[in-house]
């Protein structure tokens, strides 16, 4: 392990701890940053044998040192706060307990949601804030101005920095799954450039990993994380040798990650037993089914989209319902329920209608039809994919 | 412990009739009395609407004076409660009593300074 895994892996969890010693999140990330600054030199020939602790205690007096050379009330407080923790014993790592609280502070229905997102992935998974605007197609600056106000307002308007009680986490869950499932999504299928951007499909998983651990007992936390792992396991088998898109259908399943589909199948059982089934469940289900067996089980897979979408009558689960429906019922009525759909900007609608229209020899309509998607599509690697669709059908 | 306002932003263009506006202020007044209960009010009031509101500004070396809020929106600012909490989560449970009990929208602001004991 060099000093950057040890950064990227310890920043969130470090920052996470100081920031309860400390009670600012902006005093956590400079002392965090000091004392990675320190270990840069003190680390040259070998790490620490316990690199998160000596993180978080050489963070804690360098945080003492300079709230003593600063006088404003602010400071006093600050430093009263850290001399007065009861007496740790050396070298305390990060504790996982404080990770779990900076997360449900970051994704605070009081922050925009660009806010919680950027809060997380920079707090949480010590991502820099390029890194973070590369991903969601916004300007540095945006990103960074969103982080500082978060922060002030985190401070100003007093949000707590603490697990929402047991009454509260039906409010206050969703979003912070929503968080994790959205930086999964942009790491899978970027927004724009590359197709996957591995990076934040790990962090996510890391992070719905910690959420699992220290939330065992609720369910769509469980359906959350087996969904990113039954995900993640396809990965390798998503992108062909010229770095092509390959589909579903045609992906090598002996490419799948064996190993994280157990775990995932291991998952969507122990949380179905619930009885409690919610959208990220039902997900992780219809993905235990894709990866179960030598093929995909369709008429199980429409169940669970009609299951799902009860739970979630939106439109992008009904396009993704249709594309079930064509392999059960037959394009002509896929068609017809895509056809009900609106979701102005979204490249996958005319992108499944110009599939459809192909498989009912409409060439005409199918062509225009893939026109429309490239015109929409944002990834290079998903714009080649339909390139190519589209030239197989000849003509104009 | 921090200080919190609870501004009702009231919906002006749509007037309540009489007796939901008597049924209203019951519940406003019972979320009120609550609040006292419980240790956090320190303050509350209602407001005639914004045709009673005058604009005093500053020119140069004296002031103008001019009819009328402000802002000309259609939500004004028809009430407040000012109180007491230990965070956001506290305030924005009271906001929540308070939006439901006089049917509308509740900006939620801490104050800036903790005043002197």
């Amino acid at each position: 392990m060099d000093l950057d895994s040890v950064y990227r892996a310890e920043y969130g969890p470090c920052v996470a701890t100081l920031t309860r010693l400390l009670g600012d999140i902006g005093l956590a990330e400079e002392a965090v940053q000091d004392a990675f600054a320190v270990a840069v030199t003190k680390w040259a020939d070998a790490l620490p044998p316990n690199p998160g602790g000596w993180i978080v205690t050489t963070a804690r007096n360098r945080a003492i040192d300079r709230l003593r050379r600063e006088s404003t009330r602010d400071a006093r407080h600050a430093q009263a706060l850290l001399l007065n923790q009861p007496d740790e014993p050396e070298e305390v790592g990060p504790v996982r307990d404080d990770q779990l609280r900076l997360i449900f502070t970051c994704c605070h229905p009081a922050l925009s949601p660009l806010a919680q997102t950027a809060l997380t992935l920079r707090l949480l998974g010590g991502l820099e804030v390029p890194e973070i605007a590369r991903a969601y197609l916004v300007p540095e600056a945006t990103v960074a101005q969103r982080i500082v106000r978060a922060k002030k307002k985190i401070r100003d308007a007093g949000i707590p920095y603490r697990v929402p009680g047991e009454s509260d986490l039906p409010d206050r869950l969703p979003p912070v799954l929503t968080v994790l499932y959205l930086v999964f999504n942009e790491g899978y299928t970027s927004t724009s450039g590359e197709l996957v951007r591995t990076d934040l499909c790990l962090e996510a998983v890391r992070l719905a990993r910690a959420l699992a651990g220290l939330m065992p007992d609720e369910p769509e936390v469980l359906g959350l994380l087996a969904l990113l792992l039954l995900t993640e396991a396809r990965r390798p088998a998503r992108v062909g040798p010229s770095g092509e898109l390959v589909v579903l259908a045609d992906q090598d399943r002996s490419r799948w990650n064996r190993e994280l589909i157990a775990e995932g199948h291991d998952l969507v059982r122990r949380c179905l037993r619930r009885g409690q089934p919610g959208p990220y469940q039902l997900q992780a289900a219809i993905n235990a089914v894709h990866t179960d067996g030598p093929a995909t089980d369709w008429t199980q897979v429409l169940a669970l989209y009609d299951q799902l979408l009860r739970h979630s009558p939106t439109p992008v689960v009904a396009l993704n319902r249709a594309v079930a429906v064509a392999e059960v019922h037959g394009p002509a009525a896929a068609l017809a329920a895509v056809d009900e759909l609106d979701l102005p900007g979204y490249h996958l609608l005319p992108a499944t209608r110009a599939d459809l229209f192909t498989r009912l020899g409409r060439t005409a309509e199918a062509v225009a039809a893939y026109d429309e998607a490239i015109s929409l599509v944002g990834n290079d690697t998903e714009r080649a994919f339909l390139q190519a669709r589209r030239a197989r059908l000849g003509g104009t | 412990m921090k200080q919190y306002l609870l501004a009702v932003q009231l919906d002006e263009s749509k007037p309540e009739p009489e007796e939901e506006f008597e049924a209203m202020l019951t519940r406003t007044g019972q979320v009120t009395e609550d609040m006292k209960s419980a240790g956090v009010w320190v303050f509350v009031g209602g407001l005639e609407p914004s045709h009673a509101s005058t604009v005093v500004r500053p020119g140069d070396g004296t002031v103008t004076v001019t009819d009328g809020p402000f802002t000309e929106t259609k939500e004004q600012l028809g009430g407040f409660w000012v109180i007491r909490c230990d965070d956001l989560d506290q305030a924005l449970a009271w906001a929540g009593k308070c939006a439901l009990a006089c049917g509308q929208s509740i900006e939620v602001r801490p104050f800036g300074e903790i005043p002197q004991r």
